[in-house]
């Protein structure tokens, strides 16, 4: 059972990985950021069931994430918006700062 | 022994000294502080010096010396100290009084200088390292003054430095004298090394050597004396490293009469005389000092006698007259030497002064452009006149007496060097005779000349009567000097009557020369340059010694500089640049991994855990 739900959340994973490296929308990055938390979720979620030491130590600390999580993403579209409004642009690419 | 003056002979160097930082600190600017400082300050030395030889006349065995420690390692120590003998006090006044007597000149000549002040600062460090030299008790101080005499003769030579000749000559002068410093340093280590307890102040040197007991073998003792002896080679101009010393004339003239004809080129002869018990050791640097002194004697007496600039011909007399002294060492003369050196300094400071002030009245250091200055400027010609006279060797004039000296022992000693000796005594008094005759003589080429003002023509009187008196410390009949000079050890060169017949004769004969052909006309100028064109300019080219060295040293030496600085220029900087454009080309490939996208930076680091990861598993099935 258990190598089910970790194949599902590597899958999840690398579907995130790619469009947090790929895509050039930045709302789509930050998307696909929350993908692979989440991806990171279901494997704490299917180790405290079915782990060698099983726990509800995991699915607390899901919880935990996932309430973090969303303050992240507030906080991210906020910056978001942010940087829409002071470059008049969502495309990641243009954002090179850190160059300079 | 309780010492009243000597013990404070430590202040003599240090009153120029504290000159010399004065006019650093203020001089700037003060014209006047310079001349004053200047000369107070020689005075004061010279009051000092004259109480220190006085005390030592009257007492021949007054002896002090005074050393601390200076550095100390392992089981070595090294003093630091003054020494004041007989040698010593008698040189302290030479010293000092010609060094007094030219800075008054100096008042006089450099008066229109800028630079006065910086002027007569190098003057006062120059007394005190020449001081300090005197006063040192032991070799390793004394070294270090020598090459503080070194850096002054430097600085003065090039002291009109915006003219090239200058420069070209303090530089030439600088690093022959080095070639000779180099010899000095590395006789200095082999006695250091050589030495019971490493002991290098000259008490212990003496009683090491005095007697040749035997503690130094042979052969290291003639080594340490023919190494000390190139240093004096260098110093004092003798052959074949004199070439500096006609070239340094490019320096202020009052500086050519302290520096370059009475007292920092007499420091070979003195440093000789100070190690004589090691040369007295070995016979064979006795013999080395004596043909280098007898042939640099006649060598450049030659030379002079072809040359044209007023200035270059005193220089050379001051080689050839060096070269008698070094003679006379080398013939086991300490007092003919030093005795040589005393009255010489006195003659040649005045002749050299005399020369200043021709040059200063007509701008023009060209004899030939010269001419009937004696009814112009009475004082300089009839100073001049006994200063020629003194270096012509004409009794009773000093130089008489100290020549006579020299060539009696030769004769004495050796044969050939007294041939040797009565030959340059001759061509002095011919140069000398056509110097004075040329310039003094004849009809006036300019009229503008005048008489040079009072604080030049004053001390050009004072060194005249000098140059008059200063012989008669040491005549055949009054062995003053010898006696007390070497505590009488040194048997009494009685003098026979026939030796002073031949050197005042060859000396007259000269004169006499010099006067048929400049004067009466009675054999034309051209006589020897027509008939031998080639012997005139041999003698004018020095014997083509500055070009033999530009042909066997310099080009060689100029050639492989170039040489090391293309190695430099091309393999050495090759290597760094190569470093340091290794370097910037890692950073541009740097800048452009910055690229400030952030997704690319991700890329980057995916991969490198997939590597990572990829090392890690792969690692179980290497």
């Amino acid at each position: 059972m258990l190598s089910s739900y970790l194949t599902m959340a590597a899958i999840l994973f690398c579907i995130g990985l790619y469009g947090a490296l790929v895509k050039r929308n930045a709302v789509i990055i930050l998307l696909s950021i929350e993908l692979m938390l989440n991806a990171v979720n279901l494997n704490l979620v299917a180790f405290s069931k079915y782990g060698v030491v099983p726990s509800l130590t995991g699915q607390m600390f899901t919880l935990f994430s996932i309430a973090v999580a969303a303050a992240e993403a507030a906080v991210g579209i906020a910056i978001l918006i942010a940087l829409f409004r002071a470059r008049g642009t969502v495309n990641a690419d243009e954002y090179d700062e850190m160059r300079r | 022994m309780d010492t009243t003056f000597s013990q404070w002979a430590w202040l003599i160097p240090l009153f120029p000294f504290a000159a010399f930082l004065m006019l650093l600190a203020f001089g700037r600017g003060q014209r006047m502080l310079g001349v004053t400082l200047g000369a107070a300050s020689s005075f004061a030395g010279l009051v000092l010096s004259i109480l220190v030889l006085i005390e030592h006349m009257t007492d021949g065995t007054a002896y002090y010396q005074y050393a601390f420690k200076w550095l100390h390692f392992g089981s070595v120590t090294l003093n630091a100290g003054f020494e004041v003998t007989n040698l010593t006090a008698i040189m302290l006044v030479v010293v000092t009084s010609v060094s007094f007597l030219v800075n008054v000149y100096s008042a006089g000549y450099m008066k229109d200088d800028e630079r006065i002040s910086v002027f007569f600062s190098y003057v006062a460090l120059f007394s005190f390292s020449m001081l300090g030299l005197v006063l040192a008790d032991n070799m390793l101080t004394l070294y270090i003054f020598w090459e503080l005499v070194g850096v002054c003769s430097f600085l003065l030579v090039g002291f009109w430095y915006s003219k090239p000749e200058a420069k070209a000559a303090a530089k030439k002068a600088f690093i022959v004298t080095r070639i000779g410093d180099a010899g000095l340093l590395l006789g200095i280590l082999l006695l250091y090394w050589y030495m019971p307890d490493h002991a290098l102040d000259f008490v212990r040197i003496g009683n090491v050597f005095e007697g040749n007991t035997g503690v130094i073998a042979a052969g290291v003792t003639t080594w340490i004396a023919v190494l000390i002896f190139i240093g004096a080679v260098g110093k004092s101009g003798q052959f074949p490293l004199h070439v500096w010393l006609p070239d340094a004339m490019e320096g202020p003239t009052p500086i050519s009469a302290l520096i370059h004809a009475a007292t920092m080129v007499a420091a070979g002869v003195y440093l000789v005389a100070r190690t004589f018990d090691i040369f007295q050791a070995s016979q064979t640097a006795m013999d080395i000092v004596a043909y280098v002194g007898g042939f640099t004697a006649i060598f450049a007496a030659t030379i002079g006698v072809a040359q044209n600039d007023i200035k270059r011909i005193l220089a050379y007399s001051t080689v050839s007259q060096l070269g008698y002294m070094m003679m006379a060492l080398g013939l086991n003369s300490l007092t003919g030497g030093i005795f040589h050196l005393f009255t010489h300094a006195f003659f040649k400071a005045l002749l050299f002064l005399g020369a200043g002030s021709v040059i200063h009245a007509v701008h023009t250091q060209n004899i030939h452009e010269m001419g009937g200055l004696g009814s112009k400027m009475r004082i300089t010609t009839w100073t001049f006149a006994i200063g020629a006279l003194a270096l012509s060797g004409i009794p009773p004039f000093s130089g008489f007496w100290s020549k006579d000296m020299i060539l009696h022992t030769a004769l004495q000693e050796k044969p050939f060097l007294f041939v040797i000796g009565v030959a340059a005594a001759f061509f002095t008094a011919f140069y000398m005779s056509r110097l004075f005759f040329l310039v003094f003589m004849g009809k006036p080429k300019g009229d503008h000349a005048h008489e040079s003002p009072s604080s030049m023509t004053i001390p050009l009187v004072v060194l005249a009567v000098l140059a008059v008196v200063a012989g008669f410390i040491q005549t055949p009949w009054n062995d003053t000097l010898g006696t007390w000079l070497t505590d009488g050890a040194e048997k009494a060169h009685g003098g026979g009557g026939l030796v002073m017949v031949i050197s005042a004769a060859v000396g007259l004969l000269g004169l006499y020369l010099g006067w048929l052909v400049f004067v009466k006309g009675t054999i034309a100028r051209d006589a020897v340059s027509s008939r031998a064109p080639w012997l005139v300019r041999l003698l004018e080219r020095k014997y083509y010694m500055d070009e033999l060295y530009e042909m066997l040293l310099v080009r060689p030496l100029r050639g492989l500089g170039l040489l090391l600085n293309l190695i430099d220029d091309y393999v050495v900087d090759g290597i760094v640049r190569a470093v340091g454009g290794t370097a910037v080309l890692f950073g541009r490939g740097g800048t452009r991994l910055q690229s400030g996208q952030i997704q690319t930076y991700g890329l980057v680091t995916l991969l490198g855990i997939v590597i990572l990861i990829a090392a890690i598993v792969g690692r179980r099935f290497w």
